[in-house]
């Protein structure tokens, strides 16, 4: 693995050198400047990271089910070649991401098996079906739309090879939201009956976009250190108010509604405000129990298990090359 | 990277350098929000408009020749489509996708071609024909297999499209030698990943190589069918449109079989199969492949999306 030699090994260090140490990371934090892979760092840091990084990378693997699952029937050429290439795009941006983690001392192998083993979490969204054409829609515009919301402060993550990814990562996402209110808004203006396809899909995942923002800030113990790790920038419910006021806006421009009679302004304290979210429901999908948590697993299985043999196969040849040309050499 | 075969810069010898080439106009470029492709790059949507236009118009024999290699890419598009999120490393799930893409889009540009002699779109053609109207052959049809199987079909497919795109450069008719021209250099990569992952899986373990020599038994019977010219071939290559298939043989022979000697694999020697996709004759296979691109377009007959 070419992130192999970014990888930070934690050295034994003096009591004085480790203090060195952490005073530089603290002077890294305060200036709001940048952790690189082979800068010390604390462990709970570094924990923290890969814990993070990880799952989301997990998020972006896992998250190619639901629309993978819509690419052969897409109604339209143009429109299969978009859902392709936005496919596509997640895959490139796992691999992003376990590059990133990787720079922390964790192998992708690794947390590929944590990840199928059921050890690892993944955002629960893609826990639920995509059932309908327009679930394309609603996935790119609140999905993604929810994606960018969390993302775009991460472009300014304290640890470097992380806030680079997200840079990337986020230009890519902007499309996949654009591509999704696209897809709502022909709906939209389609027949009576894609209009209600539209409506129905935005209905059943409005509410779980918005728990992509996480608990309740009062509910999210890690949240403060993440921030003042600068890792994180804005909490959990500022994230979610900031996507239902977006989200406001452009359901007007799709002629849709959001399925909540109680999203409001609140004039005091300048913020969106929502009905209440299933938090019960949230955990649930969290702890394994949503509708399609054995079947997305499932599939990344068999999809590692089945291609065990090629990976083999690449490797001792690999092996077999390299042999040669050492004989070559010798 | 040792890619087997030479002659890789077929555009630069033929002219098409500038892949614009025999279309003129720049297209709607603004009527969607997704379609962001830079440069010059040939689109669909641009073909499509010429045709509209009346810029550009294939002759009935030039349409019919363009729906075939329409009708090939698109079915090898949704079957290379099923591989994302189920391909053996992520790598690959980026590389068959992308495969796929590219298809998709050569798909798209012969089809919105083909259709100006008919009045119809590409998704007219697409989803609303039955199965003895597809023109493809029966290797773009075949099952995906195990990724072995996939390898081959994509190993042929990839040596005979390089062969036919690389001559059809040359076409007098401006608008398939300009299709041609850009899916020339992709489907260059596409001959580099198949050669690649034949050397690997034919060099890798024991169980790989015999995964590899059953794809190539599986697939070669269909290889025939690529090379048979017929009437219309023969009349479009006369008038320098097109290429007669069988002038594709030799090359691919020798080309293919470089890399097979490479992967020290011998040629399957097995039955050829009959063919006749070009007439409409087709394989079990298709009618599912169909049944599942159409379900939802024909569901919602004359709804946009």
């Amino acid at each position: 693995m070419a992130a192999q030699n970014l990888q930070s090994v934690p050295a034994e260090l003096s009591p004085e050198e480790e203090a060195e140490a952490q005073a530089h990371f603290d002077r890294v934090m305060a200036e709001d400047s940048r952790i690189e892979p082979k800068d010390w760092m604390p462990a709970a840091y570094r924990k923290t990271l890969l814990r993070q990084i990880s799952q989301h990378a997990h998020s972006e693997i896992i998250g190619m089910q639901p629309e993978a699952n819509w690419i052969s029937r897409a109604p339209s050429l143009k429109r299969k070649a978009i859902l392709m290439a936005k496919v596509q795009d997640e895959a490139g941006h796992g691999l992003y991401l376990y590059s990133a983690a990787e720079t922390l001392g964790q192998t992708r192998d690794k947390m590929m098996d944590d990840l199928i083993a059921g050890k690892a979490r993944y955002s629960s969204i893609f826990n639920y079906p995509a059932l309908t054409w327009a679930d394309m829609g609603a996935i790119g515009w609140l999905v993604d739309g929810a994606a960018i919301c969390n993302q775009v402060p991460l472009c300014r993550a304290s640890y470097g090879p992380y806030g680079r990814a997200m840079v990337r990562i986020c230009k890519e996402e902007s499309f996949h939201q654009r591509q999704g209110f696209e897809i709502l808004l022909e709906l939209s203006n389609g027949t009576p009956e894609q209009k209600q396809m539209a409506q129905d899909a935005v209905n059943r995942w409005y509410a779980p976009a918005l728990m992509m923002f996480g608990p309740p800030d009062d509910d999210s113990p890690n949240s403060k250190q993440s921030m003042a790790w600068n890792i994180k920038r804005f909490s959990n419910d500022e994230l979610r108010s900031r996507f239902v006021g977006m989200m406001v806006e452009q359901v007007r421009v799709l002629g849709l509604t959001l399925p909540d009679d109680q999203v409001r302004f609140n004039e005091d304290t300048r913020k969106w405000e929502h009905g209440p979210l299933d938090w019960h429901e949230f955990q649930e999908v969290l702890a394994g129990r949503g509708p399609c948590n054995a079947q997305r697993l499932e599939r990344r299985r068999a999809a590692h298990d089945d291609g065990a043999w090629v990976r083999e196969a690449a490797a001792a040849y690999a092996a077999k090359q390299s042999k040669k040309t050492k004989e070559y050499a010798a | 990277m040792s890619t087997p075969g030479t002659n890789t810069d077929a555009t630069e010898t033929t002219g098409h350098g500038d892949i614009s080439t025999g279309v003129a106009g720049s297209g709607d470029s603004n009527a969607s929000a997704t379609r962001i492709t830079p440069g010059n790059a040939l689109r669909p949507e641009d073909i499509a408009l010429e045709v509209r236009t009346g810029l550009a118009e294939p002759t009935e024999d030039v349409a019919e020749y363009a729906l075939r290699l329409g009708d090939d890419a698109l079915i090898l598009a949704q079957r290379l489509g099923h591989w994302i999120s189920r391909a053996p490393e992520l790598e690959e799930d980026v590389a068959l996708g992308n495969i796929a893409l590219d298809q998709l889009g050569h798909a798209r540009s012969f089809l919105s071609y083909a259709g100006g002699a008919w009045d119809k779109t590409e998704d007219d053609l697409a989803y609303f024909r039955r199965e003895h109207e597809f023109r493809s052959v029966q290797l773009f049809e075949q099952p995906n297999g195990d990724f072995a199987v996939t390898i081959a079909r994509q190993f042929i497919v990839s040596y005979y499209q390089f062969e036919l795109y690389r001559r059809l450069t040359e076409s007098k008719d401006a608008t398939l030698a300009a299709i041609a021209a850009k899916a020339v250099k992709e489907v260059d990569y596409h001959r580099d990943h198949s050669a690649q992952w034949i050397l690997r899986l034919a060099g890798g373990t024991e169980e790989s190589r015999t995964r590899m020599i059953h794809g190539l038994r599986l697939m070669w019977p269909y290889v025939n069918e690529l090379f048979q010219d017929d009437d219309l071939t023969n009349r479009l290559a006369e008038a320098g449109a097109a290429v007669a298939p069988s002038t594709l043989r030799e090359d691919f022979d020798r080309l293919t079989g470089d890399v097979l000697k490479e992967a020290e694999l011998e040629v399957p020697d097995v039955p050829a199969a009959p063919g006749g996709g070009r007439f409409g004759k087709h394989s079990e296979h298709l009618g599912y492949i169909l049944a599942e691109m159409q379900v939802l377009a024909r569901e919602y007959p004359g709804a946009k999306w």
